[in-house]
């Protein structure tokens, strides 16, 4: 495939993105975005939430502007700011604002890490009022029907001081996301890798493995994602070990001992 | 480094006499310096230098040692000769002089037990893999421990301390892990749900029985763990090729195939036994340890109970969860079933499915464990486990281990549970003291007195300046102007930019402004003497200075700061005592206060003891920046060891030095006028500070904070 240039507003998802509904997750979704309401996806890394917001993008069919939010976000990289261009300023809208004015779906993924400021304008596009204050320029945007705000977070990460504030989650509708029972995401990974079911079987048991070690060793089991990834490198001749331990364990600990441990699962399985 | 001399018998003489104490001792030093005298001089360097050593610890370790040196130099190489003596020494400091001695004196004992160890594996090295090998497996979460045969009581797997079967460590490695494997086995698909205890009781020739049974079930379990862990499997059979008689004996071949069909249980191996006790048994192999039913049987019965008690009050939680606030809140309780949804992947050949009057929900993570660990014991849940349990039915409590009290220590009978164990430096030996210092954290005992009130009251003024002080440090978000990326245009700087364009000038490209806060995460622990010699005015300035100083740090709690406040004082090593004051999570309030105003002084000070210890709590919580603060009145001392003087000062750095190594900032605040001899030597020339008076020293600590952050 060629690399593109678009704008944000303007990418479209094409082809249906593969996704397995555990529950109702895509009613529910449906449902509050006829109503104009905001979601709230909450659940660990690696089990699905973007790829679900990739799904209800192409489905809805709405363009998808999602942000990664880190540390340092704020909220005029939200909204926009002015630039210098030959001697004036120029205003350049942000993913919000420019997802706020076309009625494109904005994912701010993983929102606690970002600065407090941003609440500032999350909680008048979130509740009915649905407009985005632009201070800078003096004005407010009233949001487009088709715009859909949406928002995840990792409960996982238990931190004071990253935690999502009650008077932002309650204003959202939530969707609790979790890895699928394994006979699912047994499914799931032989459909994205292409491996055979005995494969993703024993795939799947090894992260349910390490998933008991959540808690006393390692702070997060192996995702979903980490699972297609190695089922990926196998389906293209990386021996089912070398895969496991490239793909998941380095990916789960630094730790000498635990990364020994983890790779003895792995090797005891294959 | 320079060449030693070679030295004769007359000069190493002197040396001999003065460490082993001649003139008290009278022991024969003659023989043994002309012995020294005819090693090279390289040897010469290194047996003097460990005698040395080892005569700081006791003379008649060191005297032995010098007899025995011309031999260990034949049998050994320095580093092996290094590890002899220090173990000695070890096992001295442990169980003292007589079997110090005894590890001096066989040395071939010892050079046997190296070469084992060169090649064998130690448990305590391997323990941090094999844990979170076995626990990563399915089932009940079983502990790893070291013990004298290789067996499991169901909940804990015992490993012999050394694994030396094979000539290569990998290899021992593996039968370590195989032992494992198969002691999970045993617990995972149930060799413990028949009543072995009582069938061995009752048959005529009971050992036999048991070994039997033990054959047939190993044959079951590794066909078990062959359809579980295929790759682990593998390494089993290539550990049995290399060391057992892999031919099973005749007649076998049908109880094996009985044995290795998916639905066989440890009922089929009951039965069996009988078929085949006349027979050959097969080689026990490599890692099948050994049964014991009697251990089994106690762990088991206090389990069941444990955990039907466990279940039942969590059901109870659930049922009262789901009706609270609604109309039928004092309705008896829900009905519970369990339904089982067919998974062959699952050794039970189901997976379970919590059922409320006849809805699914969810289980909670922790009933979870307790059902599975259920589920393996007895292959189902009971309907009588399923009922939840009645108001005060149990008390979960007395199902809890009885742990003995630290405070038993003072009270006449001493015991270790429960204490933290920290190694020591002795620097005469140049090495550490294994578990040396018994550390216990004890609850500090609060003073309701309105002191810290008081203290408020009196430093009032000056308590103003310091939260203004620390609030300045409090540098919320900083406009930083000029930059080449922001949030909003830099007026001033675009208006000069503009004007060097129309004068012909390069333009800037810092034209923007930008909002920029120091992310700051501390964590500090504040570690206070509370030693003897703090009584009267210094103890008084201690308290009086730790309230003032966490009223000016609580401005700083909402940015992610974090304090702690821990006493320590003790006498003798076996009797370190950390107190309690202030918890990272505790908030500070009356009962911080009271406990703070009830700091008294106590015995001795045993720095390195505490600083260890204070550094590993430091170790866990999770912060940017780490500090370790003391205030105290002097040197480091201790009763009746070698504590004070040099020894005290070497451990407190070497201390100091392993919380350095782990990026933990070490700071002190002495009352000591004396301090400036010794503190640059412990602390480093800058990270020391006298103080004559109380109301410094808060001012000291923001001094700290400001040099840390910025």
């Amino acid at each position: 495939m060629e690399a593109r240039i678009l704008k944000p507003e303007e990418y479209f998802i094409e082809s249906e993105p593969y996704y397995q509904p555990v529950g109702d997750e895509i009613e529910i979704f449906e449902a509050a975005y006829r109503n104009l309401l905001p979601v709230l996806l909450k659940g660990p890394t690696g089990c699905g939430k973007t790829r679900f917001m990739e799904h209800m993008a192409w489905r809805l069919k709405r363009p998808l502007i999602a942000v990664s939010c880190h540390d340092d976000l704020t909220a005029s990289d939200l909204v926009g700011r002015f630039l210098v261009k030959s001697g004036e300023t120029v205003w350049v809208d942000g993913p919000l604002a420019a997802a706020v004015r076309a009625g494109a779906i904005c994912y701010l993924d993983e929102v606690v890490e970002a600065r407090k400021d941003t609440t500032v304008v999350i909680h008048p596009l979130a509740d009915d009022r649905r407009v985005l204050p632009m201070e800078k320029i003096g004005e407010l945007l009233e949001a487009n029907a088709d715009f859909c705000l949406a928002i995840s977070y990792n409960p996982g990460y238990q931190s004071v001081l990253k935690d999502l504030k009650q008077s932002t989650r309650q204003r959202f509708i939530a969707l609790e996301f979790d890895y699928p029972d394994a006979a699912l995401e047994q499914k799931i990974v032989e459909n994205e890798a292409e491996v055979v079911p005995e494969m993703a079987q024993r795939l799947v048991k090894f992260a349910h493995m390490t998933r008991n070690l959540k808690g006393s060793g390692l702070d997060e089991g192996a995702s979903t994602r980490l699972l297609v990834h190695a089922a990926k490198l196998i389906h293209d001749g990386v021996d089912p070990v070398v895969a496991c331990r490239a793909s998941i364990a380095q990916a789960l600990t630094d730790d000498a001992d635990m990364l020994a441990a983890v790779n003895e699962l792995s090797a005891s399985l294959f | 480094m320079p060449k030693p001399t070679q030295l004769t018998a007359d000069q190493i003489l002197p040396l001999l006499d003065d460490w082993f104490e001649v003139e008290f001792t009278f022991r024969n030093t003659d023989v043994l310096a002309a012995a020294l005298a005819l090693m090279s001089a390289g040897d010469q360097a290194f047996v003097l230098d460990w005698t040395r050593r080892i005569a700081s610890t006791h003379v008649e370790i060191a005297f032995q040692f010098v007899e025995q040196s011309t031999r260990a130099l034949s049998l050994m190489d320095g580093r092996m000769i290094e590890a002899w003596v220090l173990h000695a020494m070890d096992i001295y400091d442990r169980s003292g002089l007589y079997s110090g001695l005894k590890v001096i004196r066989e040395i071939d004992l010892f050079v046997r037990q190296g070469r084992e160890r060169a090649s064998g594996c130690v448990f305590e090295e391997e323990v941090g893999v094999l844990l979170p090998f076995v626990q990563g497996l399915s089932g009940r979460k079983l502990k790893v421990e070291q013990g004298d045969h290789t067996f499991t009581d169901s909940e804990v797997i015992f490993l012999p301390a050394v694994m030396a079967h094979l000539p290569d460590k990998q290899e021992n490695f593996k039968l370590y892990k195989a032992a494992v494997a198969h002691l999970w086995a045993q617990a995972r698909f149930g060799t413990f749900r028949v009543d072995l205890e009582q069938y061995i009781a009752a048959h005529p020739t009971p050992d036999l029985a048991l070994r039997c049974f033990h054959a047939l079930e190993s044959v079951r379990l590794d066909a078990c763990i062959a359809r579980e862990l295929p790759g682990l499997f593998r390494e089993m059979g290539e550990l049995r090729e290399k060391l057992d008689d892999a031919d099973l004996p005749d007649g076998w071949s049908s109880v094996t195939a009985e044995l290795t069909r998916r639905e066989a249980t440890a009922a089929d191996s009951l039965r069996l036994v009988d078929k085949v006790i006349g027979s050959r048994l097969p080689a026990t192999n490599c890692y099948q340890g050994r049964l014991m039913p009697a251990e089994v049987q106690a762990v088991l019965a206090k389990r069941l109970e444990r955990e039907q008690a466990q279940l039942r009050v969590a059901l109870k939680l659930i049922d009262d969860e789901l009706k609270e606030g609604r109309e039928d809140e004092e309705a008896p309780p829900g009905k519970f079933e369990v339904d089982k949804k067919p998974d062959m992947s699952v050794p039970e050949g189901f997976q379970i499915e919590l059922m409320l009057d006849g809805k699914s929900i969810p289980i909670p993570d922790d009933v979870k464990g307790t059902m599975t660990s259920i589920l393996q014991d007895l292959g189902d849940v009971p309907d009588e486990y399923l009922v939840p349990a009645g108001a005060g039915e149990y008390e979960l409590k007395d199902y809890e281990e009885q742990r003995l009290d630290p405070e038993d220590v003072w009270g006449g009978t001493y015991h270790e549970e429960g204490a933290f164990l920290y190694q020591e430096w002795d620097f005469r030996r140049k090495h550490y003291r294994k578990d040396w210092c018994v550390v216990r954290e004890l609850p500090a005992k609060p003073s309701h007195d309105g002191f810290a009130d008081r203290v408020v009251t009196k430093y009032r003024r000056l308590l103003g300046n310091l939260r203004k002080t620390f609030e300045a440090m409090r540098d919320e978000d900083r406009l930083l102007k000029r930059q080449v990326y922001g949030d909003g245009v830099d007026i001033d700087a675009f208006v000069e930019a503009w004007a060097d364009v129309h004068v012909g000038l390069e333009m800037s490209d810092r034209l923007f402004t930008r909002m920029h806060r120091d992310e700051r995460n501390i964590a500090v622990i504040f570690m206070v003497d509370m030693s003897g010699s703090t009584k009267g005015w210094v103890n008084e300035a201690e308290r009086e200075a730790l309230v003032l100083t966490a009223e000016s740090l609580e401005t700083l709690e909402t940015l992610g700061d974090r304090y702690a406040i821990y006493g320590f004082t003790g006498s003798s090593r076996k009797r370190c005592e950390i107190y309690r004051v202030k918890t990272f999570d505790e908030p500070y309030g009356d009962e911080v206060k009271a406990r703070i105003s009830g700091i008294e002084a106590g015995d001795y000070t045993r720095m390195g003891a505490a600083i260890r210890h204070l550094s590993q709590l430091l170790r866990e919580v999770e912060a940017r920046t780490k500090l370790l603060i003391t205030l105290s009145d002097g040197k480091p001392e201790d009763y009746p060891d070698p504590y004070r003087g040099e020894y005290g000062v070497e451990d407190t750095r070497q201390a100091l030095y392993e919380a350095h190594r782990d990026g933990i900032h070490a700071f002190c605040i002495t009352i000591d006028e004396e301090g400036q001899d010794y503190l640059p030597h412990m602390y480093g020339a800058a990270n020391y500070a006298v103080v004559k008076d109380v109301e410094k020293l808060p001012l000291k600590v923001s001094d700290i904070y400001k040099r840390i952050t910025s």
